[in-house]
């Protein structure tokens, strides 16, 4: 339900005991539903990051989206219309599992719109070739689920709910995605040329959607404590890591980093370090397109107006004709 | 209410339920605003089964749902934790009798 209270505290010792029986929750890896007592700081954890996580969802339909009414036939159309549809609806069971912590949607929204709250620093990057689609799809779909498969025990169950409908999801787009580049790879010299050069732009800014490093991530001790996070940030991005090299083989391209190379004594593969400084550009809003996306974002936000509106007007007619009936 | 008020609102939250097939109940899958519930009904198709997740969707307006207190040990539900007669482990029958 989407009934979330703010806890009342009539004296301390019952703050206390509200508190251990959320701590001995979590200890249980039992969830965290929406009517339980929980500390402020994890609402407004779980605030932030879920709005953030919808905000990315909803602003990552754009690159691709560019790409929809240039597809090159009516297969890659329609697949890539529903992927974007389908981002549209991640967005959606995020807000709708925010709206549960007792914040309001219209409110994210103007929060996102003023700037006050953030999205991926991926979506800020251009996808100037058909390629890109694919290579979003590979990468950063593919980081996406690194990300958010764990997420599905997160300690708060509305969002570990959602996170299970996305992922379930998230499969198609990588898999869409990786089809997509094989395709061109068994193309023209210059159709192989734009898929390695899509790889050579996006992959660093890949690695650098799981965050910044453990030792320069302040908030995330207290996130795993919570269990609103099961792994760091650099564990994750090692698995990606991981997870995308042979990928990379077997689709013929080269990962743009002289340093990547298997490790036999940790069982990894070790890699160049991502430069964090363009993150903290990107996410601070001087990333190629942030501006781009934040204007298409309240374009659409103002351009729909109308329509809500209407649709409440009518709304408003049929439930006076209704009474109206009614008392006849 | 005027109209105008109305239509300033923000649309209404809605909660939706899916039945996923037939034999299954109605399980809640999440929530979402529209105007009225015709427009919940298609959005939440929409949204919520996309790939044949459901055969039959309810919505009702979240503000119509009561719901019990938030406290696990809440003394609402104490009338049956007491009651273990009402479980059929609560009787011994020796084992040589069959089918029960
Ligand atoms: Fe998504
Ligand atoms: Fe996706």
């Amino acid at each position: 339900m989407s009934t979330a209270h703010a806890a009342a505290s009539p004296d301390s010792d019952a703050v206390q005991e509200l508190e251990s029986q959320f701590d001995a929750t979590i200890a249980r890896d039992q969830r965290i539903e929406p009517r339980d007592w929980m500390p402020e700081g994890y609402r407004k954890t779980l605030v932030r990051q879920i709005a953030q996580h919808a905000h990315s969802e909803i602003i990552g339909m754009q690159p691709e989206g560019e790409w929809i009414t240039r597809a090159p036939s009516l297969r890659r159309k329609s697949i890539l219309f529903a992927k974007v549809q389908d981002e549209a609806g991640h967005g959606l069971y995020l807000y709708s599992a925010a709206e549960t912590l007792g914040i309001d949607r219209a409110e994210l929204t103007q929060r996102l719109l003023e700037g006050r709250q953030k999205y991926s620093s991926i979506f800020n990057y251009p996808t100037p070739s058909f390629a890109d689609v694919g290579v979003i799809g590979w990468f950063v779909d593919g980081a996406a689920i690194c990300n958010q498969v764990p997420l599905c025990r997160s300690s708060y169950g509305p969002y570990a709910r959602a996170m299970v409908r996305i992922c379930k999801e998230e499969s198609f787009h990588q898999r869409q995605g990786y089809e997509l580049l094989l395709t061109m790879m068994r193309g023209t010299r210059e159709q192989r040329e734009m898929v390695q050069d899509a790889v050579d732009r996006w992959w660093w800014a890949s690695l650098m959607m799981f965050g910044p490093p453990d030792d320069d991530s302040p908030n995330s001790a207290q996130s795993m404590a919570w269990k609103i996070k099961r792994h760091s940030n650099d564990e994750l991005r090692q698995r990606f890591v991981d997870m995308t090299v042979p990928q990379a083989a077997k689709l013929g391209v080269t990962l743009p980093d002289p340093e990547l190379r298997w490790n036999e004594e940790r069982g990894h593969h070790d890699y160049g370090t991502p430069d964090y400084s363009e993150l903290k550009r990107v996410i601070s809003g001087d990333g190629p397109c942030n501006a781009e996306r934040m204007e298409r974002r309240r374009a659409a936000h103002e351009e729909g107006a109308w329509v809500r509106e209407a649709a409440s007007a009518h709304a408003a007619k049929q439930a006076a004709r209704a009474r109206a009936e009614a008392a006849a | 209410m005027s109209d105008t008020q109305n239509e300033k609102r923000e649309w209404p939250l809605y909660e939706v339920f899916v039945r996923g097939k037939r034999g299954l109940n109605h399980v809640h899958v999440g929530s979402l605003h529209a105007a009225d519930d015709q427009m919940a009904l298609t959005h939440a198709r929409d949204l919520y089964t996309r790939r044949n997740e459901g055969v039959s969707i309810w919505v009702v307006r979240s503000e119509h749902i009561a719901a019990s207190t938030r406290d696990e040990k809440d003394p609402f539900f104490a009338p049956s934790a007491d009651k273990v007669y009402r479980h059929p482990t609560f009787y011994d029958i020796p084992d040589d009798v069959p089918h029960i």
